[in-house]
């Protein structure tokens, strides 16, 4: 149950963050989460939107270097300690976390975290086992 | 101070007389000794009876930097392997370094060329030289360390690197002269200042600089942030390493050794040889060299001739600084570099296009060299770290073979210019 993430290569100049807002705004794609890690030269921009198939699409049409990567997203309460939970799990289990972000949701109290793990099936399973919500792409289509 | 009137102020007709004799010495000794010239020689029709003058070694052929491939390390030999005592080596194209192999009499031939040079800056036994040329394969650490051994002087061995321990060493050992690069010479300046060092104060009389083209711009700039005199020097592994030729005091063109080291000035499209004041590449044959002897070398390096005697009283040929190159090598931090070396690490890796583009600055005196690769879909990882690692890779990749470090930025697709014919595939921003 793992959801594509788009990421795109960014070269640290004027306005190449704003062309790739600006090519996803026109195909009225809407972007649900986002990070970007940064070095001198460059970024990599992470992208959780609506429809990753169609924003990978346009990226590449428009010369943009970019990949679908498969994250996992997990729920949690919006309160003191939600993800701390989450980390327990994974630290007892040896889970090795690559990167992660999160953001909030607008319609319940939770809040969800995305990871990027190497191997996410055996995280998801470890999740599951200890009742912690892993969504799916179609519910984090509809958010 | 001439440190060899004998030759250095020779008379023009005794001087051509002794370059004949060496000359029809060296052409039969190689002919016997070194198969790869014999051969040269039988595909030109010329045999060493033919070599009566100095005036003959146009009909000899000429040695270019691709041969200097193909006969690595020694096919050059004209010695007993074991009449070798020293080898030195420069970078060269496609991974095979140059190589000179030194006898004892090639050392003592170094030393004395040297001596000149060193001489020019009126260099003598009470002198203290702060020698930061590399010591090592380089020719230029060790070329100025014998030359300052057979005048006398004090020679410091400091090397290139750890700036703070050169300037403290500059002022506590009292050096009279400096040899390194131009632009290291600029950077110790500059470090010098920010310490707080008055350089009207310390003892530096003179500096040797070369390895590097650099400018009158840059030899005003160096003498007065030194307060020094500055004289360019210029050499090549090929032929001995540096005290191939020199300015002196009237600092009005490079003297050369020419009673070892021959120059002709040729044309280089069609290998004609050009008289005075006609600009063209710079061809050299090394007279009385043992080990590695050169026949009419191309340098590849441009100037012209002056034959007029110097105010300095030598009568040596003098040859112009450097006006350019007639192929595409760069010189970064005295590192001679060929994009073609840098193309073959790119071409290796996998997945990497060939477009990429080499932009050379200077920064704080010092050159650098960044190497601009396009990102495509092959090499992208969603991972910082993978991609840190590749710009790695590539950045050691490139050290391995230029010995030089560079930086490495990845840049977005189509982002370096396409052109028809030949990609403008570096962009030199210093003015030398």
């Amino acid at each position: 149950m793992t959801l594509k993430q788009v990421s795109v290569f960014l070269e640290n100049k004027k306005g190449r963050l704003a062309e790739v807002t600006r090519l996803i705004a026109e195909q009225k794609i809407n972007i649900r989460a986002l990070s970007l890690a940064d070095t001198t030269d460059f970024g990599v921009l992470r992208l959780i939107v609506n429809d990753p198939e169609r924003c990978f699409t346009i990226l590449k049409e428009n010369n943009f270097v970019a990949q679908q990567t498969d994250v996992i997203a997990v729920e949690v309460l919006d309160k003191p300690g939600g993800l701390q939970q989450i980390l327990d799990v994974f630290d007892e289990n040896s889970i090795n976390i690559e990167y992660m972000y999160a953001f909030v949701e607008k319609k319940s109290d939770n809040a969800i975290v995305i990871f990027r793990i190497d191997q996410p099936e055996r995280a998801i399973q470890v999740l599951e086992k200890s009742k912690i919500t892993v969504l799916s792409s179609e519910i984090i289509s509809k958010l | 101070m001439i440190w060899n009137p004998h030759y250095e102020s020779m008379e023009r007709e005794k001087l051509t007389k002794i370059q004949s004799d060496r000359l029809c010495e060296l052409v039969d000794r190689v002919y016997r000794k070194v198969p790869f010239y014999r051969r040269r020689m039988d595909e030109k029709g010329v045999k060493p009876a033919d070599i009566n003058d100095i005036s003959d070694i146009t009909k000899l052929p000429f040695l270019t930097k691709d041969d200097m491939r193909d006969v690595y390390p020694f096919k050059l030999l004209a010695v007993d392997p074991v009449d070798i005592v020293e080898v030195h080596t420069s970078s060269g194209t496609t991974g095979k370094p140059v190589v000179d192999a030194y006898t004892r009499q090639d050392i003592s031939l170094w030393s004395e060329a040297m001596a000149r040079t060193l001489a020019m800056g009126d260099t003598s036994r009470t002198d203290s030289v702060h020698n930061a040329y590399g010591y090592g394969l380089f020719t230029g650490g060790l070329g100025v360390h014998y030359g300052a051994r057979l005048i006398g002087a004090n020679v410091i061995p400091i090397s290139g690197g750890n700036t703070a321990r050169q300037l403290a060493i500059l002022q506590d050992f009292k050096s009279t002269v400096l040899t390194c690069t131009p632009s290291y010479s600029l950077y110790l300046a500059e470090a010098g200042t920010e310490q707080g060092i008055d350089f009207k104060k310390i003892s530096l009389r003179v500096g040797l600089f070369g390895a590097e083209p650099w400018s009158e711009g840059m030899r005003k700039e160096i003498e007065a942030k030194l307060h020094l005199k500055a004289l360019d020097i210029y050499g090549l592994t090929e032929i001995i390493g540096p005290g191939v030729a020199s300015e002196c005091e009237v600092q009005d063109g490079l003297h050369i050794c020419e009673d070892l080291f021959y120059p002709e000035i040729i044309d280089p499209q069609t290998g004609e040889v050009l008289s005075d004041g006609q600009k063209g590449e710079l061809v050299i044959t090394t007279l009385t060299k043992q080990g590695t002897p050169v026949l009419r070398y191309r340098t590849r390096d441009i100037t012209y001739l002056n034959h007029e005697p110097c105010r300095c009283g030598r009568t040596a040929v003098r040859m112009h600084r450097l006006l350019g190159r007639t192929d595409d090598m760069l010189i970064i931090r005295g590192v001679n570099v060929f994009p073609s070396q840098i193309e073959e690490v790119l071409l290796r890796i996998e997945g990497i296009e060939p477009h990429y583009q080499l932009v050379i600055d200077r920064r704080e005196q010092l050159d650098i060299l960044e190497v601009l690769v396009e990102m495509n879909e092959q090499l992208f990882s969603d991972e910082i770290k993978n991609l840190e690692r590749f710009e790695n890779d590539i950045s050691e990749g490139l050290y391995a073979a230029l010995g030089i470090h560079t930086r490495v930025k990845l840049v977005e697709p189509k982002s370096i210019p396409r052109s028809e014919g030949k990609a403008k595939r570096v962009v030199d921003k210093r003015q030398l």
